[in-house]
């Protein structure tokens, strides 16, 4: 049965005079990977700094394993997580010598030590590199031993702050292949700050996102990519099409919503005449020659001009107006086979249950 | 002067005053400057920029201020300490924890901040955290150690002072020479003057040492 770690009740946290995170409540499952997204700036460091009692909150509670903090010194407590930073940061010493550096402060002895540190660069695949001296590695190499030096600690909570973000693409995938295989392997419970989103889905057993220092939003990482609870948090998940409408007609669970001229049907609870914004994931968006479009599931049909066609990754993004503006995201073969280009008439369908209604306020 | 009995006497007491004065300049700077790059309190850049300013003392100054001070109707004039060894010691000290000091400071403040935060992240204590950055800081900390005896092996104006070049008891290598010149023996001076500069390349060249074994290792 799953329990909680570590609970956060009404924290706030000042730097330098400045409030830079509010979190009502936040709790971290035993056994679970959560992962923290949010843009640079957002707070998500500060989370991290705080959860390993490096940061003090200005007022609030970190409620671990059911006891309150003043029940162990910070240094007691920091003995039983592991911080992994951003950038390595090893010692100018042996890779050895490094993973054995967080060991030696907890005082365990010499063969103890060389058994566990053994194990671990094993398992990091990078027992070869025992005594290398750990400023020459590369930047893969590097961040291996970093992740070794924590994982060697056994920690009840392990807290990396963005490891990877200055990875090349394959040593990064390939990292964080390994990553997700150990922490499955050994249930530690993980906190994993992070601005990617593909890597917060990749790891996540659920997502928190943090917005202008304010939790917005934790769920499972279906829930918050597919329904946030705001516009700051649809945005940042990567919903493009955000419309303003006004439910015209609920039935069984099904909402149609008119948006301009067109209608949309969406699932989900709204009132009727209730006003609300529909959103809708580009890659849930599927698009057709006009002459091709075939019998469809899809609920909704909208028929268009394409507006603009951009690169994005190994995938494009469709702008398609129709009237307003709609985003597709396909991959390069579509775009060819289709023929698709500026100007040319398009038709798009999506699920009624890939629309998600977030209720207008104004 | 019987050159090598003499000379010997006056080397020996050479190095073992400057090794003990960096040796208590080292105890004193190595905390101090620790302090004063990781402590957050009121004043830290001021007491900072006093011992960056320590850092280029005239040793003239040094030696008024401590023969004031140990001069018979002194403040501590009963202590009977002007014109030994140990007045020597301490006008040396005076010279060399402030550049000891200085460089410590200056060495730990080069390292990244975030070490701090990667070594208490990692369950170092307090003091484990300090002593895990000496360690990292080793080659700017040794460099500190010999610009701390350079700067007392060489100096003249405050060993003088305080020392009164008392033959077998407070004549250093640095008084010496200042002595022989000024009889007008320049042959002995000159020889006195390369070993002067032979003490302070072995001693570097052995910190030296110690120093890139460091950097290889």
């Amino acid at each position: 049965m799953t329990s909680p770690l570590l609970d956060i009740r009404d924290l706030s946290v000042t730097r330098g005079g400045k409030p830079v995170l509010r979190i009502d409540a936040l709790t971290i499952t035993r056994g679970d990977v959560l992962a923290v997204v949010g843009p640079n700036g957002a707070g998500k460091s500060s989370l991290l700094l705080t959860l390993a009692r490096l940061l003090h909150p200005e007022h609030g509670k970190l409620i671990f394993h059911g006891n309150p903090p003043q029940s162990e010194s910070d240094l007691a407590y920091r003995r039983r997580i592991a911080l992994v930073l951003q950038d390595p940061l090893l010692f100018d010493r042996s890779v050895y010598e490094n993973v054995a550096s967080g060991l030696r402060f907890r005082g365990l002895g010499k063969d103890e030590i060389r058994l566990r540190v053994e194990k671990w660069l094993d398992r990091l695949g990078i027992a070869s590199l025992a005594h290398r001296r750990a400023t020459e590695l590369s930047g893969g190499e590097a961040q291996r031993v970093n992740l070794a030096r924590a994982l060697v600690l056994e920690p009840e909570l392990l807290l990396l702050d963005e490891p990877f973000s200055a990875l090349d693409p394959p040593t990064h995938k390939r990292l964080l292949d390994d990553l997700s295989i150990l922490l499955t392997e050994t249930q530690i419970t993980t906190v994993f700050v992070t601005h990617d989103l593909d890597e917060a889905l990749f790891l996540g057993d659920g997502v928190a996102v943090i917005l202008e220092g304010e939790l917005r939003q934790k769920g499972t990482p279906e829930s918050v990519f597919t329904a946030p609870t705001d516009l700051d948090v649809a945005a940042f998940v990567g919903i493009e099409t955000v419309l303003p409408g006004r439910v015209v007609a609920v039935e069984n669970g099904q909402v149609t919503v008119g948006v301009g001229e067109e209608k949309i049907e969406a699932v989900g609870g709204a009132k009727l005449d209730q006003r609300v914004y529909i959103c809708l994931r580009p890659e849930d968006v599927t698009l057709w020659e006009p002459a091709a479009l075939p019998t469809s599931s899809a609920r909704n049909l909208l028929r268009g001009q394409i507006q603009q066609i951009l690169p994005h990754g190994a995938l494009v993004r469709v702008m398609m107006a129709c009237p307003f503006t709609l985003v597709a995201l396909v991959t390069r073969a579509s775009i060819q086979s289709m023929s698709l280009a500026v100007g040319a008439e398009v038709a798009a369908t999506f699920k009624a249950s890939a629309v998600h209604l977030i209720p207008r306020g104004d | 002067m019987i050159f090598d009995a003499e000379v010997l006497q006056i080397t020996l007491l050479s190095l073992k005053i400057s090794a003990l004065a960096t040796s208590i300049s080292l105890l004193i700077g190595l905390p101090l400057g620790t302090l004063l790059a990781l402590g957050k309190f009121p004043g830290r850049s001021f007491f900072l920029s006093i011992v960056n300013t320590g850092m280029g003392l005239p040793p003239v100054v040094v030696g008024l201020m401590v023969a004031m001070l140990l001069w018979r109707s002194g403040p501590l004039g009963d202590l009977k300490l002007i014109y030994t060894p140990v007045a020597i010691i301490i006008a040396q000290t005076i010279i060399s924890a402030p550049v000891v000091t200085g460089l410590t400071a200056a060495a730990l403040q080069s390292l990244d901040p975030r070490f701090r935060l990667q070594l208490y992240g990692l369950g170092a204590s307090r003091l484990q955290m300090i002593t895990s950055l000496w360690r990292e800081a080793r080659l700017p900390l040794l460099a500190a150690l010999m610009a701390g005896f350079g700067s007392v092996i060489s100096e003249v104006g405050a060993s003088m002072m305080v020392g009164g070049n008392i033959r077998f008891q407070t004549r250093v290598l640095t008084t010496a020479i200042v002595l022989e010149t000024g009889k007008g023996h320049f042959d002995l001076a000159i020889a006195l003057g390369l070993l002067l500069l032979l003490i302070t390349f072995l001693v570097n060249w052995a910190l030296t040492w110690i120093q890139q074994r460091g950097a290889r290792r």
